[in-house]
């Protein structure tokens, strides 16, 4: 950012030229080889690993006996033909993967679609908030599982009451962290927009809207973070495809290769769900990823 | 002579000290937020009792128990020890888990966050696994521990473990390095930073993180007492209590698990907050 | 940019030039404000009067927490009055019978601490005020509002974020916001309060500018003495809180002013002056250890 800085202040005569984005990123990346940084991650995870290995493959310690290290691990993972039957080759291993993540976008989209309009509502009129705030606030200390028979109850088939509990989950973070954002919003800027005669309706779209996103898009990180959670809770109480079944069936089938990888593969496939959300709000955020990349950040 | 502003003062004090009944009652918040809930279990009555009065069962809230019921069915419960104990078992899980991630957890987020190398070596392994939700690692408890109780505790750290490392760590690095300096130009050692400026700093963190994981923790303890089937020792705990009540066929039994559920979980965050309150003088006393 | 849009803008600025000494008159009086938070009761402001010609550049002074930004925030309708009357060109914005004046475009303030909306670029503030209000399409309202960036200084950083430029930049943006609407009166609460001193005296000079040629009515709150003598026409000094007018400085200094003002004789008595009147003031403040009212 420092080049930057130089590049527009050094005037006419100035023969520094901003460094574009792809040798930024190679200056970048230099830089931060130079540090002792990636290397020690490098042996963070080596050391792990090498670990997780000696444990439970080499030195067959009572209870890592149990567990496949990762040469096992890898060793189906990979394989075309594996012996559990979960690998990257195999088809039912992608259909697992995509029936947990339909569900999850379907939860997130309704939860997203409900939550923030309802959060947005109640941060602009006080007399909604009353009286819905209450309400959401005395049900959400009840666990979501806790639901499970009840939704089970309410909702015919399999999809419908995992799907719910997902939805719940997220609407509750979803609603709290919209109505959040728009408390948090300072006072000045209504009074600004009061000053150049807005009407209400366009404090809405251009003052709150805008000014609640940060705390949305937190707010929908940690949403689609707390689908996954339920949603493998409910495929594990009852389930009959997805990744939490699989987790479950390997135990009850006792093995443990395909076991891990489920949980493995979970938690990739929630890291990068939730990096897509962060990433949809950088581009909705301009104006916020600008003026933190001036702070060198 | 005695500006106005000065003889306002006394009788501002006094005012002060009305008391916290008062203004609970005076407020419009309170009797919108009593319509609010009263109007919902009123429609979910009428909407429950659907079939028997109208004959005609609304979908979704038509299958449900009705709240009459539900008050009935708890008021008998209240006089059984086998709900008592689910209270206390479930507890029991939670105080465990909970405890223990914190005992751990604590102290590597400060770790993590005050020492470079350290943090280089071990938040790589941490990061990868804490997007996998605490309940995918209950069947791997399961075949790792030899109870079933330890299995429970190990899955209830987990889940409080990560969220108080995360907050911790996200904390600490927020402190304002002026603080830092400023007691470093007065003199004090890596000691003493650390006692009297990390640590204080990063309480509020702490005691947000403690907030978050003890709700986790309750959701984790329920599915669990729900997966595994109740654990060996005793009663089954809350988690059982509802799932025992739906195999069984007693639906308002359910209900009622899930609002003393909702209860404890309240309960127990609120005692972390005022714990929190109580530690951190400073955040509150204007 | 249509004819039509063309004409209505040389329409607006034959107005600013031939309404504008005719209004913006201000009349405080005898307003008196109580706070009440929790069933305490602050007396902010105490039977305070002041009459604001139009046109006139005017300054309030006094020590911190004294009230001076609950009259500023009276004016723009942000808080009610208790009592008392506030005239805006003989017609009424608040008292008795409508405690809060309404907020509008007529008086147009200017914050502390900037309140240009971040997540619109300098020209989009600028332009925001002509499109709600309905006056300019959204396509004329930018057209002009990068128009008038330019003529401040600020044509290259249109395109720019809030959090892109320096707070100078910021600051003189929001004052172009507010005066694409031709505002009565501008309302300016410590706007360079947060600066330094060099920082400062460009602001100081590029305000003298957009004053020398609009004519604004304005209102400005400030702490430093020497901006206020430096800029003002008249100076308002109020007293501890509660606030009372304690005095008021006539500034005789001929304009367009410039930095040669600060060394000036003249310039420096009247400093004197007004800083007796202060003097006394901050310090029963400090004793009373008051925390600022927002």
């Amino acid at each position: 950012m420092n080049n930057h800085a130089i590049a527009t202040t050094a005037g006419a005569d100035s023969k520094l030229a901003a460094p574009t984005r792809l040798s930024l990123t190679w200056y970048r990346l230099k830089k931060k080889l130079r540090t002792p940084t990636p290397y020690l991650m490098v042996l963070g995870l080596t050391l792990w690993m090498v670990t997780w290995w000696l444990f439970s493959e080499v030195w067959k310690l009572p209870r890592f006996e149990k567990m496949p290290g990762p040469v096992v691990l890898l060793k189906d993972w990979l394989a075309s033909e594996p012996f559990y039957g979960i690998s990257f080759f195999t088809e039912i291993y992608y259909e697992h993967i995509w029936i947990s993540t339909r569900r999850i976008l379907i939860a997130f989209a309704i939860a997203t679609g409900l939550g923030v309009p309802l959060g947005l509502f109640m941060g602009w009129s006080k007399k909604f908030k009353d009286y819905a705030f209450p309400i959401l606030e005395t049900l959400r200390p009840i666990p979501i599982l806790a639901w499970v028979p009840l939704a089970i109850l309410m909702f015919k088939g399999f999809e419908a009451p995992v799907i719910f509990l997902a939805t719940l989950a997220s609407l509750y973070v979803t609603t709290l962290n919209t109505l959040l954002g728009v408390e948090s919003i300072d006072e000045s800027y209504f009074r600004a927009a009061g000053c150049l005669g807005s009407k209400p309706r366009h404090v809405f779209f251009h003052i709150v809207v805008p000014g609640a996103l940060p705390f949305i898009f937190t707010g929908l990180q940690i949403s689609v973070g707390v689908a996954w959670f339920s949603l493998v809770a409910a495929e594990m109480v009852s389930g009959d495809y997805g990744l939490g079944y699989l987790i479950m069936q390997s135990y009850v089938n006792s093995v443990t290769v395909p076991l891990v990888i489920g949980m493995v593969t979970l938690g990739f496939v929630g890291w990068f769900t939730s990096a897509l959300v962060r990433r949809a709000g950088n581009l909705m955020m301009q104006w916020r990823v600008r003026a933190l990349a001036l702070e060198g950040r | 002579m005695v500006s106005v502003g000065e003889i306002s003062r006394p009788i501002a004090v006094a005012r002060s000290r009305r008391s916290f009944l008062r203004r609970v009652l005076g407020r419009q918040e309170f009797w919108r937020g009593l319509l609010a809930i009263i109007v919902f279990l009123v429609l979910w009555e009428i909407g429950s009792r659907s079939k028997e009065w109208f004959g005609y069962t609304l979908p979704y809230v038509g299958l449900l128990p009705p709240p009459s019921d539900v008050a009935v069915a708890w008021s008998d419960v209240l006089m059984k020890w086998g709900y008592w104990e689910s209270w206390y078992q479930s507890f029991r899980r939670v105080l465990t888990g909970f405890i223990a991630a914190q005992i751990i957890g604590i102290p590597f987020g400060l770790m993590l966050a005050v020492n470079r190398y350290f943090r280089d070596i071990f938040f790589p392994p941490f990061e990868v696994l804490r997007p996998i939700p605490p309940l995918a690692w209950v069947p791997a408890s399961l075949i790792f521990w030899p109870t079933n109780e330890m299995s429970i505790a190990f899955v209830t750290f987990l889940g409080a473990f990560f969220t108080i490392v995360i907050n911790v760590l996200g904390g600490a690095r927020t402190i304002d390095v002026r603080y830092l300096r400023a007691a470093q130009s007065m003199g004090a050692s890596q000691w003493d930073l650390f006692w009297r400026i990390v640590l204080p700093g990063t309480l509020p963190s702490i005691f947000t993180g403690a907030a978050v994981g003890m709700g986790i923790t309750w959701e984790v303890v329920v599915a669990a007492e729900m997966i595994s089937g109740g654990g060996t020792q005793g009663g089954g705990g809350l988690g059982f209590f509802i799932w025992n009540s739906y195999i069984g066929g007693s639906l308002p039994q359910i209900v009622v698990g899930m609002i003393s559920i909702g209860i404890a979980g309240y309960l127990s965050s609120t005692v972390i907050r005022m714990i929190g309150h109580r530690a951190m003088p400073w955040r509150h006393l204007f | 940019m249509t004819q039509q849009a063309a004409a209505k803008m040389q329409d607006m600025s034959a107005q600013v030039h031939t309404a504008r000494t005719t209004k913006g008159a201000l009349s405080i009086r005898n307003v008196t404000k109580i706070y009440d938070p929790e069933g305490v009761n602050i007396l902010a402001v105490d039977s305070c009067s002041m009459e604001v010609a139009p046109g006139e550049f005017c300054m309030i002074v006094g020590p911190s927490g004294c009230g001076k930004t609950t009259l500023l925030n009276a004016i723009a309708g942000f808080h009610s009055i208790t009592s008392g009357e506030i005239f805006l060109d003989r017609k009424l914005l608040c008292g008795p019978g409508k405690p809060t004046a309404a907020q509008g475009a007529d008086r147009i303030v200017v914050f502390q601490n900037g309140a240009l909306f971040p997540w619109k670029t300098l020209a989009q503030n600028v332009a925001y005020g002509p499109m709600v209000q309905g006056v300019l399409s959204k396509r004329d309202a930018l057209d002009k509002a990068h128009e008038m960036l330019a003529e401040a200084g600020l044509g290259e950083f249109g395109g720019k974020y809030p959090g892109e430029v320096s707070s100078g930049m910021a600051r003189r943006a929001e004052i172009v916001r507010a005066l694409i609407n031709n505002p009565k009166v501008l309302l300016l609460d410590e706007p360079y309060r947060a600066m330094d001193g060099l920082t400062k005296s460009i602001m100081h000079e590029a305000l003298l500018e957009v004053y020398d040629r609009t004519k604004v009515t304005i209102f400005f709150i400030t702490h430093d003495l020497e901006e206020a003598i430096f800029l003002g026409d008249r100076v308002y000094v109020l007293t501890t809180r509660p606030c009372r007018l304690k005095k008021v400085v006539n500034v005789d200094i001929p304009r367009p002013r410039n930095y040669e003002v600060l060394s000036s004789e003249q310039f420096r008595l009247l400093v004197e002056e007004t800083n007796d009147a202060v003097h006394e003031e901050a310090i029963k403040a400090f004793r009373l250890g008051e925390r600022e009212l927002a």
